[in-house]
């Protein structure tokens, strides 16, 4: 049985009506950028119009750091509540007795995590383009966060980051055995990537399209590889039983066991998904 | 003892049909701790089998096991005619149906989006239509559009019972599906189990409550690890008790032991109380008429002679009773 967008879609249908009746959860994911860029935005605001090039770059810098720490930081708390999440209501067993494959299951999770993410990073960076044209009394910080590597780096890095973060917290869901655990290792999911974003915006590195490129094709890889290497924890006889296929199963009987390792290998074969 | 001797049995259904489920020797471990053990037997298609057992005597892990939620450590079987290997786990799982003791709904999901949901991981075609002969079949439609969060307990097994019907599965795995419901409730699965007969699925039921195995099932096994007996429930009563007649007087009977004794087809008697008599024979309904004029005979006045049953119960606990593993659990 080979993937079905079908059932990722099922799967991505249900993450997100339950986000719509429950708008606090995507409301409460918007609010702690918003509270963070409060202090960024008075200050590029009360950048006069004779302030020094430099002054204005690092200011707008500053802003661009909290609008990337927002997709890679905020969808890791939900991630890290994905599966284990389920497993704490009881719905994870139900869906694991259908043909859905892990990775549809948590391909169809991601992207229900991605999607809210990715949108309020979106939003806000809209809403300071439109506040930095209204109120910013020096014309280099609206020329500054029209430039095309910040918008090229806002429109690629918001999905890849979030990216990271979400497979790096649906990989501790797999594991963990109590939610507020797998929040709270979620949270540090996304440090790693944001180390470098905040060399960018702070001029360590200077912002170039090639760079911007670069990076997101490096982070790219890192997503599909660190995905692949999530599927392969997942682990269904753990998740339901607490005991590991390769730990309880000898593998000397005639059904091959499902260990973890032998999934490694299969990832993207036709295992048992 | 009887345990001991019954412990492979097979007990298969004779059925022109290939089964729908095979299980041949088949053994799950947890580290040192054996959840199953050795187990075989099979399930004809559209028999509706019990399976029975004390808590932990391992009968949620074989479920499991046959729904490829978890991969045995030896053993082989097959789940509607597909081998269980962890490769051909999918393929399993479309042909099948499995309904937890929890149901495990999404609590702020209506009935319908949850069922939605799984129409989708089935992909059925015509997901609308299968969800409303689903809920129609276990008479929600009415609370389609209830959230999941506002049912009641009775309620929500039998939305577990719509989703478990959405596949039309050849093989339906129930766990405790009557489980904490009220008798009303109770007698509405009963019915649903037996409009499923009626259509030919084969039901894979456990449960601890013996009174309903015993009305529903056409077979049962009774598992405390490893499977101890497997068969019909009347057939296990003929196997592990002796056919008796429950014989009442008005007063004592004289002289009990010359009238029993002498009476053709009596194997043995025992007094159950002041005037009570157990008498075991091979053939009650012909014995009954010739020791009820033996007694009459003898002066006693007979109040009742009736056919003593034996309930699944009565089997169950038996087994359990005799067997040393059970007492250590």
């Amino acid at each position: 049985m080979k993937f079905s967008f079908g059932r990722l879609g099922a799967v991505l249908r249900k993450e997100l009506r339950e986000y719509r009746r429950s708008p606090f959860i995507v409301g409460t994911m918007a609010l702690l950028p918003l509270v963070f860029l409060v202090e960024p935005l008075i200050t590029i605001f009360r950048i006069g119009p004779s302030v020094a090039a430099n002054v204005v770059d690092k200011a707008v810098g500053a802003t661009f750091l909290v609008l990337l720490i927002a997709p890679a930081l905020l969808p890791a708390v939900i991630a890290a509540y994905s599966v284990v999440g389920e497993r704490e209501q009881g719905t994870l067993e139900p869906l694991l007795t259908t043909p859905l494959r892990r990775e549809e299951l948590l391909l169809g999770k991601a992207v229900g995590v991605v999607v809210p993410a990715v949108g309020i990073a979106y939003v806000l960076f809209a809403l300071i383009q439109v506040c930095a044209r209204l109120f910013a009394s020096n014309a280099a910080v609206v020329s500054a966060l029209g430039q095309g590597p910040h918008i090229l780096a806002e429109i690629l890095f918001a999905p890849l980051l979030a990216g990271w973060s979400i497979c790096v917290g649906i990989g501790i869901s797999t594991r963990a055995s109590d939610v507020r655990v797998a929040q709270q290792l979620g949270t540090l999911s996304s440090l790693p990537p944001l180390a470098v974003v905040a060399l960018v915006s702070f001029n360590v590195f200077t912002p170039s399209v090639t760079l911007a490129v670069v990076f997101a094709m490096v982070l790219l890889v890192a997503d599909v590889v660190l995905f692949r290497i999530v599927v392969a924890l997942f682990d269904r006889e753990r998740l339901i039983t607490g005991a590991s296929a390769r730990r309880s199963s000898s593998g000397d009987g005639q059904v091959p066991p499902a260990g973890a390792v032998r999934r490694i290998r299969r990832i993207g074969g036709t295992d048992d998904g | 003892m009887v345990a001991e001797t019954m412990t492979s049995a097979r007990g298969d259904r004779p059925s022109g049909k290939p089964p729908a489920l095979v299980v041949d020797h088949l053994t799950k471990r947890f580290g040192d701790r054996t959840a199953f053990e050795d187990v075989s037997f099979s399930v004809a298609q559209g028999e509706v089998f019990g399976f029975l057992g004390p808590n932990g005597a391992g009968k949620t892990t074989t479920v499991r096991t046959l729904g490829t939620l978890i991969a045995p450590t030896s053993g082989s079987a097959s789940v509607a005619g597909i081998p269980l290997t962890s490769v051909n786990g999918p393929e399993i799982r479309q042909r099948i149906a499995i309904m937890p003791e929890n149901p495990g709904l999404y609590r702020r999901l209506t009935v319908t989006e949850n069922l939605q949901l799984f129409a989708g991981l089935y992909e059925q075609r015509n997901g609308a239509a299968r969800i409303g002969e689903a809920l129609e079949a276990v008479n929600l439609t009415a609370r389609a559009g209830d959230l999941c969060g506002s049912l009641s307990k009775g309620l929500l097994q039998r939305v577990g019972l719509a989703r478990a019907l959405l596949n039309d599965p050849a093989v339906m795995f129930l766990d405790e599906p009557t489980s904490g419901l009220d008798p009303v409730s109770t007698r509405e699965v009963n019915d649903l189990i037996n409009g499923l007969r009626q259509r030919g699925v084969t039901v894979f039921l456990t449960t601890h409550r013996l009174e309903e195995a015993e009305r529903l099932c056409d077979r049962v096994a009774i598992l405390n690890t490893r499977l101890r007996l497997v068969g019909r429930p009347d057939e296990l009563r003929e196997r592990l008790f002796s056919r008796s007649l429950l014989v009442e007087t008005l007063h004592p009977v004289v002289a009990p032991d010359d009238v029993f004794n002498s009476t053709e087809g009596v194997e043995s008697w025992r007094p159950e109380g002041t005037s009570s008599y157990v008498v075991n024979v091979a053939d009650p309904r012909n014995i009954a008429p010739h020791l009820t004029r033996a007694l009459v005979a003898a002066g006693a006045d007979v109040v009742s002679i009736s056919e003593s049953r034996h309930s699944l119960e009565d089997v169950y606990l038996q087994l359990i009773d005799d067997d040393p593993e059970a007492s250590q659990r």
